[in-house]
């Protein structure tokens, strides 16, 4: 930065245009560094340590694969669901999935509409958590149905049977709220690439390269006239993706509440399933950012601020889901319904309190840290609890999903759930396609929005603008 | 070389002189000609003289026939071509039908959008006149680079140049089109 742009920039701040705060962008680099060195990441020959980790990651995806491969050929009866528990891992880890990607919406369309400048260093790779959670949210929903092939089934095209799907069913709902999820966070993604795919077709040097990413930049030029209507774009697809990200958790969470089973049947449902996704997906982007910023050293994009920023919204979201478990508790006795008051206290101390209290203890105790600001700048110690949180989170779904079916109005049915390996593979094998393709991604696509990083540097916008020039000629 | 040029070319690489050259050269009366910048900068299409984005018509249509056809869809299988009772609830009610009505009014406003950003950015369209031009290939990375074509009315191949040069763009020069 030159000292003109310096002496801009305090200016700026002295008339209050640009609160005093801390820098987003570290070192002071110039847009050029910015480019080269997000840049450099893709041109860089690929270490011998990231071929161990994707070939980790692969062979996770491939076990997983192989699991889904047997369950789909001989049936879900290798599962451990059982009468009364029909949903188990499959439902759990699939709501678990949807809600990881909660978080990547948040970050790239709630805090663009809230103008917070801190986003832009991590709404490359939270959206593109997002797609990849959805991927694992999909393979998991469409393995439970035991026979994936006739997934199609699921949509209302004209057939044989002269049959519509039934729309007043919450699984109906929920076919279109996930695929909406997936295609308008595929598009927020792809458009939000475009510019730095344009900058990487500029800039690599091997000549495939240059063609891929000229391809996928679809021949972007950054003209004023291309961006006038792309900030519109952006705008309007930030716009929507708000109200859809709250919507796809409730209709998630209608898959349980439109039921009428105690446990399931409340109103709270929707608001802390929806606090709950951003928790948890917060969480996830916590844990792999802290790694992707050591191994591909981003310190200088990804700063202590971001981190900082992300576990006060963890703090927070973490005391909604905290109040929601205990204000559950309040409406049980509070409904005066014997079965509704009976669900929660075999929740908390039943046969699955093991469950209900890791969940507990994860999710509200261990968040409880971020009140202290050395807690909050503290790496390791961030890193753990975001674990915490994604072991938390995981627990929630499966107390609510078992505790409730286990035991139903019929003692004599009354049953206990444990998953066998082969669900226990699948989950893993979704973690291994999770995060073999961040990997893929982290590798070959820009991992921070370029123009995005530019725009806010200091001296990249005009001091001030007026009209027209008043000392013209 | 022999060939007429497409255009004439420049650099600037300061953001509040960029501002002071848009407003000139829109109040000169150019019509065929841009500035492109490695990130969105505030203001600058308003200084070129840039008229509204029509983008958010294009979205609002996408909006309405998501809606029309999430309402048409559930009410014409559900209530017209094949009634099913189903545990005594209405064949269509519009309280049932809000969660599809919301999903595809937001995806018909996505696809709408992206296709509209597409067709008004002109994109993807893998050719460009300036492409090969060293200076061009800036705009990506820390330039702002003015192009003027050579089809503008006001367009000469000496004047433009020395008058983008005494505005204060740097290494303007003119752009022939490539041999294909």
């Amino acid at each position: 930065m030159t000292v003109v742009q310096e002496q801009e920039r305090l200016q700026a701040m002295a008339h209050g245009d640009e609160p005093v705060r801390e820098d987003l962008v570290l070192g002071n680099p110039t847009m050029r560094d910015v480019t080269a060195r997000i840049a450099s990441i893709v041109e860089s020959k690929i270490t011998m340590k990231y071929l161990a980790t994707l070939s980790v990651t692969g062979a996770m995806a491939a076990w997983g694969l192989f699991a889904l491969y047997y369950t789909i050929t001989t049936g879900i009866g290798v599962w451990g669901l059982n009468n009364p528990i029909g949903w188990g891992w499959d439902i759990t880890n699939f709501v678990f999935w949807i809600g990881i990607g909660h978080a990547g919406t948040l970050i790239s369309a709630i805090l663009f509409l809230f103008r917070q400048k801190w986003r832009t260093a991590i709404n490359r790779s939270a959206e593109a958590m997002t797609i990849f959670a959805v991927i694992c949210a999909l393979t998991m929903v469409l393995s439970h149905t035991g026979r994936p092939w006739l997934f199609y089934w699921l949509l209302p095209y004209p057939n044989q049977m002269a049959m519509w799907v039934n729309f007043r069913s919450p699984l109906m709902w929920d076919v279109f709220a996930v695929n909406t999820y997936f295609t308008v966070s595929a598009l927020f993604w792809f458009v939000g690439l475009i510019p730095d795919l344009a900058t990487l077709r500029n800039y690599v040097k091997s000549p495939i390269a240059k063609k891929v990413y000229g391809v996928l930049s679809l021949g972007w030029t950054g003209s004023t006239r291309s961006w006038h209507h792309y900030e519109i774009a952006y705008l309007i697809l930030a716009g929507i993706s708000t109200p859809l990200v709250l919507s796809v958790h409730s209709v998630v969470s209608f898959d349980f509440t439109v039921g009428i089973l105690p446990g399931w049947h409340t109103t709270i449902f929707p608001p802390y399933f929806v606090a709950g996704a951003i928790f948890s997906g917060f969480a996830m982007v916590m844990t792999l950012l802290v790694i992707t910023r050591e191994i591909l050293d981003l310190k200088q994009f990804i700063t202590l601020k971001h981190f900082e920023n992300m576990n006060k919204i963890m703090l927070a979201t973490g005391m909604m889901v905290g109040y929601a478990y205990i204000l559950e508790f309040f409406i049980a006795w509070y409904s005066g319904s014997d079965w509704e008051r009976w669900i929660f206290i075999n929740r908390a101390f039943g046969d699955y309190a093991w469950a209900y209290w890791t969940m507990f203890i994860c999710n509200v105790v261990s968040p409880q840290v971020f009140w202290f600001k050395s807690a909050r700048r503290n790496i390791p110690l961030m890193f753990v609890i975001s674990i915490f949180i994604n072991i938390g989170m995981w627990f929630e779904r499966f107390t609510i999903i078992a505790t409730t079916l286990h035991h139903d109005f019929l003692p004599a049915s009354w049953g206990y759930y444990s998953p066998t390996w082969v669900e226990i593979s699948i989950f893993i094998g979704t973690f291994g396609i999770f995060l073999s393709l961040f990997l893929l991604f982290a590798k070959f696509v820009p991992v921070i929005a370029i123009a995005e990083i530019k725009s806010i540097m200091p001296g990249a916008q005009p001091t001030h603008h007026h009209d027209h020039d008043g000392d013209a000629h | 070389m022999s060939t007429k040029p497409v255009g004439v070319i420049g650099e600037i690489t300061d953001v509040n002189l960029t501002m002071k050259i848009a407003e000139k050269l829109r109040d000169a009366g150019f019509r065929n000609w841009d500035i492109h910048t490695p990130y969105p900068v505030h203001g600058l299409d308003k200084a070129m003289g840039i008229k509204r984005s029509i983008l958010t018509y294009i979205s609002f249509a996408g909006l309405l026939g998501g809606l029309t056809s999430a309402v048409g869809l559930q009410f014409w299988t559900g209530a017209v071509d094949y009634k099913l009772n189903i545990g005594g609830k209405g064949f269509f009610d519009w309280q049932f039908s809000i969660p599809i009505d919301f999903e595809l009014s937001i995806l018909g406003t996505a696809i709408f959008t992206v296709m509209g950003l597409f067709h008004l950015c002109r994109i993807p369209t893998w050719y460009n006149k300036y492409q090969d031009d060293e200076s061009f290939k800036k705009a990506t990375d820390d330039v702002f680079v003015v192009t003027i074509d050579a089809d503008d009315d006001r367009f000469s191949a000496t004047e433009t140049a020395s008058m983008l040069t005494k505005l204060g763009v740097g290494n303007v020069h003119l752009v022939h089109a490539t041999a294909n």
